[in-house]
């Protein structure tokens, strides 16, 4: 499993828009993408569990990385996050 | 054949299609089922069916209003393909055995809820499109037609009343005529309507189930009437007149770049009304030397959020270029009264009309007002550009609006992005701000007269109200005379002034406002050409 930490930094949070470009990007990979904002999870391909986690901007989320493509994926979502919120 | 009278709000005649815009009561049963696949089959085609009417709904948004308004309907699309939505919906269907319209309802019902309950207001304002999906699905399910104007043929719209949200998401390419059941000569169905040079009839005596979308019908704007399913005779007897009315039009056309100047040689501008960027077209169209009122709320209305600075800056300057150097008046934010916004949490008024809206929502919320001038002062790099303040009733009011001004020219210098301070004049549509005009004028750059509002707080009458139609009589002598008291006290200080209220467009008192020494009218698009020709008619 790989994680990384990061601080959204778009206005909004990860409001609906991003977090459908989120589920788009996290449905090319097998990994399974966990986001978890103070103890509370969602799976990062499911929309509406996302935006129920309410992530404001300035806050920090952990996203962890488990599965067979975890490499690729890990990169794939750290560059996602790093570039859009 | 079904002959019924209403009240005139744009001549003209015109012959087509009835599209019936009638809001749903969406009642959903709960049922038992025994086949519980049968039953996420028809779920899984209505989704499908969802998709693809959401997709239109993309598709045509994209073209109008731009990817970043569109993309709401791209998340409705993503919301319906959600894990967690369907599962649930699956699962009391298993379970349970219900029908599907029931399960979808009630989920709904539960993701709305949990939405709703956030401590967020982006994400409470969720719980509208998980509402809005369910809500589709469900009228799917049950075979209902979604009211989509998207593929419709030009009809005729015929509804109850249409609602300020409602107006903006029609292709106004696809609509002949409005006949509506409610609404007054005021309302936003009838300014639509003479914004697009459209026949429109308000208060007709409808009763809605009485008609039915493809119904044939013929609005007769001339003489107040629309007849549903006509007699081949009667429709004949329309098409020529149609014709006629063409051919009236037509000479107007020959008027297009010609000056607005009197037989004496007196001259005035004329300019032109505007609600959405969409409407510049109207505009260049029908020869309009400027925009005299941008109403900016357009940018606020039929979404769930408020808009962004990147976002009014584009709209502002995507208008400005478009004019090319011609004048464009911008007024500031005018919600509140008969337009109202969800997610500004008004709260219901008594009496809205002099409650809390327009410029007083910008001085009690400065963050919002900020950021408005902010994107019009950016834009006003690009062209030629004035910021209009409406509902101003003192000195004390234009004075706080300057200090907001040098707050946010400060943060604009602080943050080094350029701008400029445009001209700012405001709206005269209060008997205060009349009376004391003279003093205003000493500290704005110009001033424009709002005549719908000013006569409705001079004369005491709702102009929401259809039953005081009668009483509403914008010729009054009193509202002339103020006029009159405005224009000079404008001129004293060199200043200009304009009308901006429908009275601008009232050709039997265009002779009357060159007279007074009115330097501009602004009208709406479709009225530019004929107020130009009683300017050169004038014995001024």
């Amino acid at each position: 499993m790989k994680k990384f930490e990061c601080t959204i930094k778009d206005e909004v949070g990860i409001h609906a828009r991003p977090a459908g470009l989120l589920v788009k990007e996290a449905k090319k990979y097998e990994s399974k993408i966990t986001v978890t904002k103070d103890g509370k999870s969602a799976e990062a391909t499911k929309l509406m569990a996302l935006m129920g986690l309410g992530v404001k901007c300035g806050e920090t989320v952990e996203v962890a990385v488990e599965g067979a493509d975890e490499e690729t994926a890990y990169e794939g979502i750290k560059t996602f996050f790093e570039t859009n919120l | 054949m079904l002959k019924l009278s209403g009240k005139v709000v744009y001549k003209g005649i015109v012959v087509g299609p009835v599209a019936l815009l009638k809001k749903d009561d969406q009642q959903v049963k709960r049922t038992k089922i025994t086949d519980a696949d049968a039953e996420l089959a028809r779920l899984g085609k209505a989704g499908e069916q969802a998709q693809a009417q959401l997709q239109k709904l993309y598709d045509k948004a994209v073209k109008e209003v731009g990817e970043a308004s569109a993309a709401i309907f791209e998340v409705h699309q993503m919301m319906l393909e959600d894990d967690d939505y369907l599962d649930a919906i699956h699962n009391m269907i298993r379970t349970e055995m219900v029908n599907a319209e029931y399960a979808v309802a009630v989920t709904g019902d539960n993701f709305s809820e949990m939405f709703a309950n956030m401590d967020d207001d982006y994400m409470k304002a969720r719980a509208a499109d998980v509402k809005d999906i369910s809500n589709r699905l469900v009228r799917n399910l049950m075979g209902q037609e979604d009211v989509d104007l998207t593929d419709m043929e030009p009809s005729i719209i015929v509804a109850d009343d249409l609602s300020p949200s409602e107006t903006v998401q029609m292709d106004k390419k696809k609509i002949l005529a409005f006949v509506t059941v409610h609404g007054s000569s005021n309302s936003h169905t009838a300014i639509l309507a003479r914004m697009m040079n459209i026949p429109a009839l308000i208060g007709v005596p409808l009763n809605l189930d009485e008609v039915y979308t493809g119904m044939k019908a013929v609005v007769d704007g001339l003489n107040g009437e629309v007849i549903f399913d006509p007699s081949e005779e009667i429709c004949a007897e329309a098409e020529v007149r149609v014709g006629e009315e063409q051919e009236k039009l037509k000479l107007l056309q020959t008027l297009k770049g010609k000056d607005n100047v009197t037989l004496f040689g007196k001259t005035i501008d004329i300019y032109a009304n505007i609600g959405s960027v969409s409407d510049v077209g109207y505009v260049l169209e029908n020869d309009a030397g400027g925009i005299g009122l941008f109403r900016s709320e357009f940018l606020y209305l039929g979404r769930d959020n408020f808009p962004t600075e990147e976002e009014q800056f584009q709209a502002y300057r995507q208008v400005v270029q478009m004019m090319a150097g011609k004048k464009v008046v911008i007024r500031t934010l005018d919600i509140g009264a008969d337009k109202q916004v969800d997610y500004f949490n008004l709260g219901k008024e008594d009496n809205p009309a002099m409650g809390y809206r327009a410029i007083r929502i910008c001085l009690k919320q400065p963050d919002i007002f900020k950021t408005q001038l902010r994107a019009l002062f950016r834009a006003a790099m690009y062209g030629n550009l004035s910021i209009m303040y409406p509902m101003i009733t003192s000195v004390e009011e234009v004075k706080k609006i300057y200090e907001v001004v040098a707050q946010v020219r400060a943060e604009l210098d602080e943050q080094q992005i350029p701008y400029k301070v445009p001209e700012q004049g405001i709206m005269i549509e209060t008997p205060a701000a009349v009376m004391v005009s003279d003093e205003l004028a000493e500290i704005v750059d110009f001033f424009s007269i709002g005549t719908n509002d000013l006569t409705q707080y001079t004369l005491a009458v709702d102009r929401q109200n259809a039953k005081l139609d009668d009483f509403y009589n914008p010729h009054h002598k009193a509202i002339l005379r103020m006029i009159q008291m405005v224009a000079d006290n404008a001129h004293k200080c060199g200043k200009w002034v304009g009308i901006c209220g429908e009275l601008g467009a009232d050709l039997e008192l265009t002779e009357e406002f060159l007279r007074m020494g009115i330097d501009e009218l602004s009208v709406a698009p479709s009225m530019v050409l004929k107020v130009r020709k009683a300017v050169r008619e004038a014995d001024v």
